[in-house]
C-alpha cells in the first residue's frame, strides 16, 4: 500500500471531519452543497464530470477509503451516478455526479480506481453510456454472440416483458484473446463444466504450455435481469427477488434490501428482531464457510475431509430448516423485522447444532493442518499480494486473507453489530492456505457471535410494519458470507420500486480473480477457484 | 496422513435409509403447502391473496396449490390467521401437465443412470441441493446414480434455473450432444415455470419452453431427498406423486 498516506496523525485513521476538510480544501470550488442522506454520511455533489477522476483518486488512495461500487440512475431529466466510498469507522460517502439526461459520455475512473472497471462496463452495456478512457467496453452482460449492439435494457423505455428481439446468434463471433505469442493457445472451460455442478461461467485459459498466463472469466450466463424485472413492482415482491437471486447468501442480501427499505420508511427495527438478524446472519456465514471448506477439500481430492465438511454443511442446513422452516433461510426477513418469532427451546436446539458444527470444524482444521499433501496444494498457490488486493479492492474473506481488514460489521455497523465482541481474522500471505485459515477463523467468530446474540435476547416485538407509500431512495448494506453487499433501492410516490441495484461481493471479487490464477500451473486452477469460493449467480443477478 | 483412513472408518455409515425406509431426521425437508379445506370461503380467499406468485387458487372453501408456481416464501403459513396445511414430506416428483404417461427409462438404466446437470440461471439453491446428493448422508452412488462430466455419456439431463437467455444456447447444445435414450428433468419451480423470475427478455420461463421435459421436481429449492425421489421415478423405482390437483382453467 505504497500510496496509502493518512492526512491526520494519531490513531492513523481519517475521521469524517478531517475528510470533509481535506476534500473541501482541494475540491471546494467544484462541489455544490448537498445535504447527506439516503444512508450516506456525506454527499459530494459534482455538476461537472471533469474533476470526478481526481476526486475519486483522492478518496481512494490519499484518504484510504474503500470503494463500494457505482450506482447509475436514470431520472426524468437527470442522469446520476453515485460512487459509494466507505470511510471505515464513519460510513458511506456518496460522490454524486448529476448530468443532463442527454449525457452519453462520462469520464472513466478506471485509471484511478481500478475496482470501478466492471461497474463501468455494466453501465455501458445496460444503459449505453460511454466511459471515456476505459480500456475495454462492450461484451459484458449482453454477450456479443447473442445480443446485437444498441440494446439498452436498463433504460426506462425498454420493456422487461418484451420478447427477446435483440437476439441474433452470431456464428462468426470469436472471443478476445490477449496472448498473441507463437504457439500460444486458449483452453476453454465452461459454461457447462465439472459435470454441470459448477455454476455457469466461462474461462479462456490462455497458455503457451504449462502455466496459465491469462485467465479472464466471462460471466453473466445466469443473468436474469433481476434489477430490471424489479422495476414497477411492490416492495414485498422485490424482496422475493433480493432473497432468491443468490440463495447461498440469501439472508444477507434480503437483510441489505430490507435495511434500505427501512431507511426510506424511517423505521427502527425492534431490538429483538435486530438480535435475531445477527444470529441468522452468522448462521448463514457458518454454513457458507463449511460449504466453502468442503469445496476446497474436494478440489484437492482429499475425500474423507470433503465428506466430513459436507456433513457439517448438511447438518447446518438441517438445523436452519428446523429453526426457520427453510434450509436456505428464505421467507424470514421482512422490512421492519422478521416474519416470525422464536422460543427459548428453539434457540437451545439451534445452539446444540451450532456447537456440534464448531467442534467438528475444529477437528477438521486440526487434521488438515497435518495433512502435508493437502497443504502442498494450497501453500504459495493462487497468491494475491497485499498491494494487489488493495488496488483491486477485494472484499470479504478473500480480501482479509491479503490483509484487507475491511468488514462492514465493524467498519460500518448495522443491526447492532457494534454491541458485540468479535475479531476480524486477517492474514497477510494471500495464498490459498491463508484463505482457508480465514474461513476457519471466521467460522469460530460466527459461533461466538451466535452465543452472544442468544445471551442478549430480550422479550419484545419482532416486527414493526413498514406500511404506506413512502417515496425516496436509500442504500442498505450487509457483510454477506463472501463480503460486502450493497443494495440501492429507490421507491416512487406509489411506493413501487423505481430502481434497484445490488452490488455483490462476488461481482467485486471475480474482477480480481485473474490476479490469483495467472502464472500458476493448470492443475492448480481448480484449487484456486475453490479457495476463492465465489458464486457466479451472485455476481450475475 | 493415515489418520484420515481411521477417521473415515470411525464415523461409520452415515447414509440415509431412503428409499428402503422413510428418512425421519428433522430438517431434511422444509415441507410445502398443500390443498386445504377451510371453514369459510374468506379464509381460502385470504390464503390466495397472500400468495405473491398466485400459486394458491381459492374455490369456495378450498384452496388449491399449483406446486410448479410455489416459491416456498412461507407467507401462507406465517402471515395469515388460518394457515395452509403443510406437507412435511419430500416425494414430490410429478409429470408435466400435458403428459399423461410416465416416461420411465428402460430397465437397463434402473441400476445405472448417468446424470448431466446444467445450471441454466439457477440461484444456487437447487444446484447446491443437487450437489448434496454426493455427500455421505445421501450418497446417491449406492443407488447407481452418477454425475457425468460429458453429455456424451449422460442418460438424464437435470436442469436447474429458469433458462436465462445467455444459457439457452449452451443448454440446447448439451441436450443435442446426449445420446438417445435420454430424459429431461426440471428441478425447482424456476425450471418448471420460471418461478420468481418468470418470463422476460432474459428468461425463457422454465425448461419446458426450450426442451421437452419428462419429469418435474417442484420446490424452491426441492431438498436433496425430493431430487433423489425424482431420480428414482426416472428409473422406475418409485412412482410419481398423484395428489397433484390443480383447479380447472389452469394447467
Amino acid at each position: 500500500m505504497a500510496a496509502y498516506t493518512s492526512p491526520v496523525e494519531g490513531d492513523g485513521r481519517t475521521g469524517l471531519s478531517d475528510l470533509t476538510a481535506a476534500v473541501g480544501e482541494r475540491f471546494g470550488s467544484v462541489l455544490s452543497p448537498m445535504p447527506a442522506g439516503h444512508g450516506y454520511v456525506l454527499t459530494l455533489s459534482l455538476a461537472q464530470p471533469d474533476s470526478l477522476p481526481s476526486l475519486c483518486k483522492f478518496l481512494f488512495w490519499d484518504l484510504g477509503c474503500q470503494f463500494g461500487g457505482m450506482i447509475a440512475e436514470e431520472h426524468a431529466s437527470l442522469w446520476q451516478q453515485h460512487y459509494a466510498f466507505l470511510l471505515p469507522g464513519s460510513g458511506w460517502i456518496d460522490v454524486l455526479l448529476s448530468l443532463p439526461i442527454e449525457t452519453t459520455t462520462v469520464p472513466s475512473i478506471v485509471a484511478e480506481v481500478n475496482a470501478a472497471d466492471w461497474h463501468e462496463r455494466e453501465v455501458e452495456d445496460m444503459f449505453g453510456i460511454h466511459f471515456e478512457g476505459h480500456p475495454r467496453l462492450g461484451d459484458f452482460i449482453l454477450h456479443d454472440q447473442i445480443w446485437r449492439e444498441g440494446i439498452e435494457p436498463m433504460r426506462k423505455t425498454f420493456s422487461a416483458t418484451q420478447p427477446a428481439s435483440g437476439r441474433q446468434l452470431d456464428l462468426e463471433w470469436e472471443p478476445l484473446l490477449i496472448v498473441g505469442d507463437p504457439g500460444s493457445f486458449a483452453m476453454p472451460v465452461g459454461p457447462v463444466y465439472d459435470g454441470g455442478l459448477g455454476e455457469s461461467l466461462h474461462f479462456l485459459l490462455e497458455t503457451v504450455g504449462e502455466d496459465v498466463i491469462r485467465a479472464l472469466p466471462r460471466l453473466f450466463y445466469n443473468y436474469r435481469a433481476v434489477e430490471k424485472i424489479a422495476e414497477g413492482r411492490c416492495v414485498s415482491d422485490v424482496l422475493l427477488l433480493a432473497e432468491r437471486f443468490a440463495a447461498t447468501s440469501a439472508f444477507a442480501h434480503s437483510l441489505a434490501f430490507c435495511q434500505a427499505v427501512e431507511k426510506i420508511h424511517s423505521v427502527e427495527v425492534p431490538p429483538r428482531a435486530a438480535i435475531f438478524r445477527v444470529l441468522i446472519c452468522e448462521l448463514e456465514r457458518l454454513r457458507h464457510h463449511a460449504g466453502a471448506i468442503a469445496a476446497i477439500c474436494e478440489s484437492t481430492a482429499l475425500a474423507v475431509s470433503t465428506a466430513h465438511a459436507a456433513i457439517i454443511e448438511e447438518e447446518l442446513l438441517r438445523a436452519s430448516c428446523v429453526f426457520i422452516g427453510h434450509r436456505y433461510l428464505f421467507g424470514l426477513n421482512v422490512p421492519g423485522g422478521l416474519s416470525r418469532d422464536f422460543g427459548a427451546e428453539e434457540c437451545k436446539t439451534l445452539l446444540l447444532s451450532i456447537d456440534k458444527a464448531e467442534k467438528d470444524l475444529r477437528i477438521l482444521e486440526n487434521r488438515l493442518r497435518y495433512s502435508s499433501s493437502f497443504l502442498d496444494r494450497l501453500e504459495d498457490v493462487g497468491v494475491v499480494k497485499v498491494e494487489s488486493a488493495r488496488y483491486l479492492n477485494l472484499v470479504g474473506p478473500i480480501g482479509r486473507a491479503s490483509a484487507q481488514h475491511c468488514d462492514l460489521r465493524k467498519a460500518c455497523p448495522y443491526s447492532g453489530y457494534e454491541r458485540y465482541v468479535f475479531d476480524i481474522p486477517c492474514e497477510t500471505e494471500g495464498d490459498g492456505y491463508a484463505r482457508l485459515r480465514v474461513l476457519f477463523a471466521e467460522a469460530t467468530q460466527s459461533v461466538k457471535l451466535i452465543h452472544q446474540a442468544i445471551d442478549a435476547l430480550e422479550p419484545g416485538a419482532i416486527c414493526v410494519p413498514c406500511e404506506g407509500s413512502y417515496s425516496g431512495a436509500a442504500l442498505g448494506w450487509a457483510e454477506a458470507p463472501r463480503g460486502a453487499a450493497l443494495h440501492w433501492v429507490s421507491l416512487d410516490e406509489k411506493g413501487l420500486v423505481e430502481r434497484y441495484h445490488a452490488i455483490t461481493p462476488s461481482f467485486s471479487n471475480w474482477h480480481g480473480f485473474h490476479e490469483a490464477a495467472e502464472d500458476f500451473a493448470f492443475q492448480d486452477f481448480p484449487i484456486i477457484l475453490a479457495t476463492f469460493g465465489l458464486s457466479a449467480t451472485e455476481c450475475d443477478r | 496422513m493415515s489418520f484420515w483412513f481411521w477417521h473415515g472408518l470411525r464415523r461409520g455409515i452415515q447414509s440415509t435409509g431412503y428409499p428402503r425406509r422413510a428418512e425421519a431426521a428433522p430438517g431434511v425437508s422444509p415441507g410445502r403447502p398443500v390443498n386445504t379445506d377451510f371453514t369459510s370461503a374468506d379464509e381460502a380467499q385470504s390464503a390466495a391473496a397472500i400468495c405473491p406468485v398466485d400459486a394458491i387458487i381459492a374455490q369456495g372453501r378450498s384452496a388449491f396449490v399449483d406446486q410448479g408456481e410455489c416459491v416456498h416464501c412461507q407467507r401462507c403459513r406465517l402471515s395469515i390467521p388460518s394457515p395452509m396445511n403443510w406437507d412435511p414430506g419430500y416425494e414430490w416428483t410429478r409429470l408435466p401437465a400435458e403428459q399423461s404417461e410416465c416416461a420411465t427409462l428402460p430397465s437397463a438404466f434402473s441400476k445405472s443412470m448417468h446424470i448431466m446437470v446444467v445450471d441454466a440461471g439457477d440461484c444456487g439453491a437447487c444446484l447446491h441441493e443437487v450437489k448434496q446428493l454426493n455427500n455421505p448422508l445421501y450418497n446417491m452412488h449406492r443407488l447407481g446414480f452418477f454425475f457425468t462430466a460429458t453429455p456424451r455419456t449422460a442418460d438424464l439431463l437435470l436442469i436447474v434455473g429458469p433458462v436465462s437467455e445467455n444459457m439457452r444456447g449452451p443448454l440446447l447444445k448439451t441436450w443435442e450432444a446426449m445420446p438417445t435414450t435420454r430424459r429431461v428433468m426440471a428441478v425447482g419451480s424456476c425450471a418448471i415455470t420460471g418461478g420468481i423470475f418468470g418470463r422476460s427478455f432474459m428468461c425463457a420461463g422454465g425448461a419446458g419452453s426450450v426442451l421437452p421435459v419428462d419429469f418435474e421436481v417442484p420446490g424452491n429449492p426441492p431438498p436433496p431427498l425430493a431430487i433423489l425421489h425424482g431420480l428414482l421415478v426416472a428409473t422406475g423405482r418409485k412412482s410419481v406423486t398423484q395428489n397433484e390437483l390443480v383447479s380447472e382453467g389452469r394447467s
